[in-house]
């Protein structure tokens, strides 16, 4: 099967339904390792024990940003090719990234508490995450409240590429601004500055974020596409009735 | 496994990881059985979609 071929979305919900079963199994395979790796990883010399929150909460913020990616991508589809099968992949990411990004601001505030002394503070970092859940449920209200659904697709489109200059504002806030978020740890200039013993499970439980997001996104764009077949068939029996 | 002083953080950021997650699979599982139902209703009511129809309609 060529790539091409996976633009129809007849084709792609049968390659859908080969893969979803093992992805699925790979996704609780991983997180089974990863979880067990987080559980036993020695605790941090300063944040002590709270360290285990960060296997959750920085694989939650890396797939906030990547479903807003994934968003984009998509909306360039819908805009310039006026692909359906962009469309559908831009609604099904929109709520998962959401809760993704909710994830990652409720397990920050948590892990704040104790480490920072306060679970919310108004600065760089934190608020441009805040204003990427925002923009996710912006993009949901429009798919979900449109009275035509090709109008608020497109006004989806376009909020989703403005908002995208938002997603280097939350990685490089840390430099640009004064924070009380810490600067990267991982993705930066030196190589990374976490030992292996909290590396390790912090890449495992990542890729198993990841994979668990690419699971419901498939999984949410089968559901898009039959959806769309539900209402075209309405519209055709309304159509008939009315003949 | 001693999670510390700050126990409760850990297990509240997990348990609101485990919540979430679980009513975005449920979300997913719930809609496509409930899109298939839908879809098998109108295709035993002889409903079809214009790209089925063999007659050009």
């Amino acid at each position: 099967m060529a790539v091409i071929d996976l633009a129809n979305p007849t084709r792609f919900l049968t390659l859908v339904n080969r893969v979803l079963p093992w992805l699925a199994a790979l996704t609780i395979a991983l997180f089974a390792v990863g979880l067990v790796r987080a559980m036993q990883a020695p605790d941090d010399y300063q944040q002590g024990a709270t360290v285990k929150i960060m296997f959750l909460h920085v694989p939650a913020a890396w797939l906030s940003m990547m479903g807003w990616g994934v968003m984009s991508i998509a909306a360039l589809g819908t805009l310039v090719w006026r692909h359906p099968l962009a469309d559908v992949a831009g609604k099904a990411a929109a709520p998962v990234g959401a809760a993704f990004t909710f994830i990652c601001l409720v397990t920050g505030s948590l892990w704040g508490r104790p480490t920072w002394g306060t679970y919310w503070v108004w600065d760089a970092r934190l608020t441009s995450v805040l204003v990427l859940f925002l923009l996710y449920l912006g993009v949901l209200a429009l798919y979900w409240t449109a009275e035509d659904p090709g109008r608020g697709s497109r006004a989806a489109a376009v909020l989703t590429l403005v908002g995208a200059v938002n997603i280097p504002i939350i990685k490089f806030s840390v430099d640009w601004w004064n924070t009380l978020h810490q600067p990267a740890s991982i993705l930066r200039m030196g190589g990374n500055a976490i030992d292996p013993s909290i590396l390790w499970p912090l890449l495992i439980m990542a890729a198993a974020f990841t994979l668990l997001f690419f699971t419901l996104h498939l999984a949410a764009m089968r559901n898009e596409i039959l959806r769309r077949r539900v209402r075209s068939m309405r519209i055709m029996q309304a159509q008939e009735v009315r003949a | 496994m001693n999670l510390g002083p700050h126990a409760d953080f850990i297990v509240a950021a997990y348990a609101v990881t485990v919540f979430v997650v679980a009513a975005l699979v449920a979300w997913v599982v719930l809609d496509y059985s409930a899109q298939r139902r839908i879809l098998g209703d109108l295709e035993e009511r002889g409903v079809t979609r214009r790209s089925q129809r063999k007659d050009g309609r």
